[in-house]
C-alpha cells in the first residue's frame, strides 16, 4: 500500500490547506449527488459546482506544495494524507443528507468562501491572488444557486419546511468554527497572506440572515459548541469519505488516468 | 501599438491564424481564439510558447485544449512548442469576441452579458425576477426564462423561450 505523506507544520501551508480541504471535501460530498438529484437539472448543478471546487482545490494544492517545498503535488496532497492532516472545517464533512441539508450546507459555505475567495484576492501571494479571482466569480453562482433554494424550500410546502428546519438545526453549530481565529489566522494575517477568518464573520451572518430572513426561518442562537476539523481533529464521518476517496492512490500508488 | 510595436515574426502570425482553427472541445463552434483564452503567443529561443488562461477553475476541457493546441501547431510545422498556464487576470467572458458571439447565436447558445455589470453584486434573493432578459438565439424574443443556472458545462445555464417554446443554453457572464 502507499505510505502516507507528512506534511510541513508551519502556518502558511496549514492556511493553504484548509482553503484546499474545504473545496475538495465539499466537491467529495456534492459528487456523491452525481444520479441521485431529486431532479435532472439539479443532478447536473450540483456536478458542475463539485467540479468548480475540485478545481479549486487543485489549484490551491499545488501551489501549497510548492510553499512547502517538500515536493508534493496537488494528488499527492489530496489523496495521501492521514486524516488528522486534513484541515478543513467539520461543517464540510458532515454527510450529505437529504436536499435541504445540501443546498443549506451549500449556501453556509459558498457565503464564506465567496467572502474568503474576495478578500484572498488581495493576498500578497501572487499566485493565491490568482486562483482567488477566478474563484470568486464560480462562488457567486455557487451561492446565489444555494440561497435561491433555501428560500424555495424554507419558504415552500410543510414538507420542505420541515426539512429546511431540521438542516437549519444540525448545521448551524457547525458555522462557529469557521470564525475561530488561531496561530495560523494571526500568520497569514501578519504575512499578508490572507485574513484571519473571523474578519468575514459580520457580513457572513448578514447575508445569511438575509437569506433566511427571506426563506422565513428565524437565524438560531449561537451555541458553546465549536467543531475541530481545522485543527485536524474531525468528526466520525471524515474516516469513511477519505476511504473512499483514497483507495484508488493507495491500492494502486501512483496511478494516473 | 505605438511606433516601437516590433511586428510579430512570421512564425507567431503563422501559430495565431492555426489556433483560429483549434475547437473548444466543448463549444466547438468557437475556436480558442474566439474564447479568449489563448492570450499570448510568442518565440522563446527555439521554442513556440502559447500562454493560455483557464475558463473556470475545474474545467475539464484544460487538458484537453492544451494538448489540441499543441498538435495544431505541430501538424503545421510550427514545432517545437510548449503551453503555459496563466492564471491572471482571470478569464472573463468579456474576452469572447465579436465574431465568437456572432457564432455561439448561430449554434444555438445565448452569448454573455457583459461580466462587469455581476462583479461583486450582493446576492439577490430569488434572482429569476431581477436577472435581465437573455434574448432567444432562435427568434429573438426577450420572453425566455431561466430552468437552471447551471447546464451540460460549468459555464452555461438552461434556458426556455416561452415565445417560441424551444429551449436553449445560454453562456452565462463570468
Amino acid at each position: 500500500m502507499q505510505a502516507s505523506i507528512d506534511i510541513a507544520s508551519d502556518a502558511a501551508t496549514q492556511y493553504l490547506l484548509r482553503i484546499g480541504d474545504t473545496a475538495l471535501i465539499l466537491g467529495q460530498r456534492l459528487g456523491e449527488w452525481t444520479g441521485h438529484a431529486p431532479v435532472l437539472e439539479e443532478d447536473i448543478a450540483l456536478a458542475n459546482m463539485a467540479l468548480d471546487l475540485i478545481g479549486q482545490a487543485r489549484a490551491v494544492f499545488s501551489h501549497a506544495g510548492a510553499v512547502e517545498g517538500r515536493g508534493h503535488d496537488e494528488d499527492q496532497l489530496a489523496f495521501l494524507r492521514e486524516e488528522r492532516d486534513y484541515r478543513n472545517p467539520t461543517l464540510v464533512e458532515l454527510p450529505r443528507g437529504d436536499f435541504a441539508f445540501t443546498v443549506l450546507r451549500n449556501a453556509m459555505a459558498a457565503t464564506f468562501l465567496r467572502l474568503l475567495w474576495t478578500r484572498l484576492q488581495a493576498s500578497g501571494d501572487e499566485e493565491l491572488a490568482a486562483i482567488a479571482a477566478k474563484a470568486v466569480k464560480e462562488a457567486r453562482y455557487h451561492q446565489q444557486h444555494a440561497a435561491d433554494w433555501v428560500v424555495r424550500l424554507g419558504d415552500g410546502t410543510e414538507e420542505s419546511r420541515r426539512r429546511m428546519l431540521a438542516a437549519l438545526e444540525t448545521l448551524w453549530p457547525y458555522a462557529a468554527e469557521l470564525f475561530a481565529d488561531d496561530a495560523v489566522d494571526e500568520a497569514a494575517a501578519a504575512s499578508g497572506l490572507g485574513p484571519r477568518w473571523s474578519e468575514l464573520k459580520s457580513d457572513w451572518q448578514a447575508q445569511m440572515a438575509e437569506v433566511l430572513g427571506e426563506a422565513g426561518l428565524a437565524v438560531p442562537a449561537e451555541a458553546p459548541f465549536l467543531s475541530t476539523g481545522k485543527r485536524g481533529v474531525h468528526s466520525e464521518h471524515m474516516g469513511f469519505i477519505l476511504a473512499e476517496m483514497q483507495h484508488l492512490q493507495r491500492a494502486y500508488p501512483g496511478g494516473v488516468w | 501599438m505605438n511606433a516601437l510595436a516590433v511586428a510579430a515574426s512570421p512564425r507567431v502570425e503563422r501559430a495565431w491564424d492555426v489556433l483560429a482553427g483549434v475547437p473548444d472541445p466543448e463549444v466547438p463552434a468557437l475556436s480558442v481564439c474566439d474564447l479568449g483564452i489563448v492570450r499570448e503567443v510568442r518565440e522563446e529561443g527555439d521554442a513556440l510558447e502559447v500562454v493560455l488562461t483557464p475558463t473556470y477553475s475545474g474545467c475539464p476541457a484544460t487538458e484537453v485544449i492544451e494538448r489540441s493546441v499543441l498538435d495544431a501547431l505541430a501538424a503545421a510545422g510550427l514545432g517545437p512548442a510548449r503551453a503555459t498556464l496563466r492564471r491572471a487576470p482571470a478569464w472573463t467572458t468579456d474576452w469572447i469576441s465579436a465574431e465568437g458571439r456572432r457564432k455561439l447565436r448561430e449554434y444555438g447558445i445565448a452569448p454573455p452579458g457583459a461580466a462587469a455589470a455581476g462583479e461583486g453584486v450582493p446576492i439577490r434573493i430569488v434572482s429569476r425576477r431581477a436577472a435581465p432578459p437573455v434574448p432567444c438565439p432562435r427568434c429573438g424574443s426577450e420572453r425566455t426564462e431561466r430552468l437552471s443556472a447551471f447546464g451540460s458545462t460549468a459555464c452555461k445555464a438552461l434556458y426556455r423561450c416561452i415565445a417560441c417554446r424551444e429551449p436553449f443554453e445560454h453562456f452565462k457572464p463570468i
